[in-house]
Parts: C-alpha cells; sequence; structure tokens
C-alpha cells in the first residue's frame, strides 16, 4: 500500500514505539526514503524523547532525596507495631 | 530484569518481617519516579514534594498488602497518583474554578509540524540548555490528560500496559493521548530547534 503524509503522521508514536504491524512498518519505511518532511518530523519527534528521557532535563528540587529519607527515617522509628495487612 | 524483581520480593519480605529500615533501600530506586508522577499532576515543587513524602510514607504503611505478583513499580506509581489526585482536588476546591480539560474527541489539531531544512537534532544541539528549558516549558503546558501519560511512558519510561494500569486507563486511551501528547511537544518545539539548530545533514542513525 503507498501511504500519503498524513498516514504517517497519524502512525508516527506508535511506529517509533514499534508497536506498527511488519507490513505497516515497511510501508513507512519505504515511504520515509523518499519523503525529507516525514522524516524530519520522526526524527525531530525521536530527538524529543531521546532528550525527555535525559536525567538531566527533568531535574528533582536540590536536597529532595535527603528530606524524604529523613522523614521517612522519623515515620519508621515512630511506627512501633507491624506493617498493616489488609 | 528477573534479578532486580526477585531481589526487590525479598526485601520487600524483609521489611514486612521487621527490617524496616531496608524501606530506604527498597524505595531508592524509585525517588525520581514518584517525584515526576506527582509533579506531573500538581505541577508545583513544593506540592510535589509534600506530595511525594505522602505518598511514600502511605506505601511504607500498606507494604503488608502488596500483592507479589503485582509489579512494585506500578503498585508506587498508583499510589502517588492517588495522592497527587487528592491534592489537586484539594487545590481546585480552594480555587473554586474549573479548567476545561480537552477529553479523548477528535477536536484539536494533531498535526505534527513540518520542517523542511533540517534533518536531525545534532548532539551537541540536544546538550543546550534553553532546548531542555523548552521542552520543560512545553511539557507544563500539555493538558494534564496528556501530560499525566507521556510522562509515565517517556519520563519514567513505563511501557504502554504499566502506564494504563497505574492511570487506570485502557491501553488504547493511552496511545491516543501519548500520540497526541508528542505531536503536540513536536509542534512546539519545531520553531525552537529551527533557530536554535543550523541546518546541517548529518545522519546519525541512532536507534531509540
Ligand atoms: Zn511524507
Amino acid at each position: 500500500m503507498k501511504l500519503d503524509c498524513k498516514h504517517v503522521w497519524e502512525r508516527i508514536s506508535e511506529y517509533i514505539d514499534g508497536s506498527v504491524d511488519a507490513q505497516l512498518r515497511e510501508d513507512i519505511e519505504r515511504h520515509l526514503e523518499h519523503c525529507e518532511i516525514c522524516s524530519a518530523i520522526l526524527d525531530s519527534t525521536r530527538n524529543i524523547l531521546i532528550l525527555t528521557a535525559d536525567d538531566r532535563t527533568f531535574e528533582l528540587p536540590v536536597g529532595y532525596s535527603e528530606r524524604l529519607h529523613e522523614r521517612l527515617a522519623k515515620e519508621i522509628e515512630s511506627s512501633g507495631k507491624d506493617l498493616k495487612k489488609e | 530484569m528477573r534479578n532486580k524483581s526477585t531481589e526487590e520480593t525479598e526485601l520487600i519480605a524483609r521489611i514486612v518481617a521487621g527490617e524496616k529500615e531496608l524501606f530506604h533501600e527498597l524505595i531508592r530506586p524509585y525517588e525520581r519516579m514518584v517525584y515526576l508522577t506527582v509533579f506531573s499532576i500538581v505541577k508545583n515543587e513544593a506540592d510535589a514534594e509534600d506530595g511525594v513524602q505522602e505518598a511514600v510514607i502511605s506505601a511504607y504503611r500498606h507494604l503488608g498488602s502488596f500483592r507479589a505478583e503485582a509489579k512494585f513499580s506500578t503498585w508506587l506509581t498508583t499510589i502517588a497518583i492517588n495522592e497527587g489526585r487528592k491534592r489537586l482536588r484539594k487545590a481546585k476546591d480552594a480555587a473554586e474554578d474549573s479548567i476545561d480539560e480537552p477529553t479523548d474527541g477528535q477536536e484539536g489539531d494533531y498535526t505534527p509540524a513540518p520542517l523542511t531544512d533540517w534533518r536531525e537534532i545534532p548532539l551537541e544541539a540536544l546538550e543546550r540548555k534553553e532546548l531542555r528549558e523548552a521542552l520543560r516549558r512545553a511539557v507544563a503546558g500539555l493538558p494534564d490528560i496528556y501530560r499525566q501519560v507521556f510522562t509515565l511512558r517517556d519520563l519514567e519510561e513505563l511501557n504502554i500496559e504499566e502506564t494504563a494500569e497505574a492511570l487506570g486507563l485502557n491501553p488504547g486511551v493511552v496511545k491516543v493521548r501519548l500520540h497526541r501528547a508528542r505531536i503536540l511537544l513536536q509542534k512546539q518545539l519545531v520553531p525552537f530547534l529551527k533557530t536554535a539548530v543550523p541546518a546541517r545533514r548529518r545522519f546519525f542513525g541512532r536507534a531509540l
């Protein structure tokens, strides 16, 4: 099947996740070979995801971990009885 | 993976049996995940941090009810989501306004922005602080239902099923929301990338 750009865009997220079937994957790849626009859209979307997953993009507040474990230590100390089983 | 989850199951059993101090170790690998989850809902650092503390303590108190068949990360994420939502409801009640949120209908334009003079962001460009800042702003600006799915799937890198389970959605809905979130981000960041990145034709062939 020959895909037009719009079809490629609609499936771009699933394509990135590798969840399109083999036939569609092949059709998309054939389209990408000659379509600069879709290739650029795919690359830019992928790069945004790489950047998103990079720990430096979304940083935790300074001292977050220390404060969390401090609070937790207090809780553990004060919880004399068994952990609930319900 | 198998080893990690076995270790984790043993750790949980020991904590429940009384070695409570080990809970610190259990939670450590998930600190980032829990924070990002709560933050994706409350959208405020201070609230997110308070929410995380409540969620983690709640997880500690209820660890005895955790079933080993479940995945600890998903269980913990669910607790974090509930805590975030509780806080959000309180804040909304206080403000007495409801924000119109998009639904999963067809309205809205979810077509990506075309780029003509650029193929791939050079690796150096990904190092730019401005680009990270632009991405943070764009994610913060996503409609809530899209941001939450995007956070779990693309920041925390849960899979579709885990994301669906944690949010109480079906996987089909998760896929639709994820697609829209990604496209909305692509559209918002493209103008930025065009000016920030010199046109250059290099192919890195990196797999995601
Ligand atoms: Zn195309």
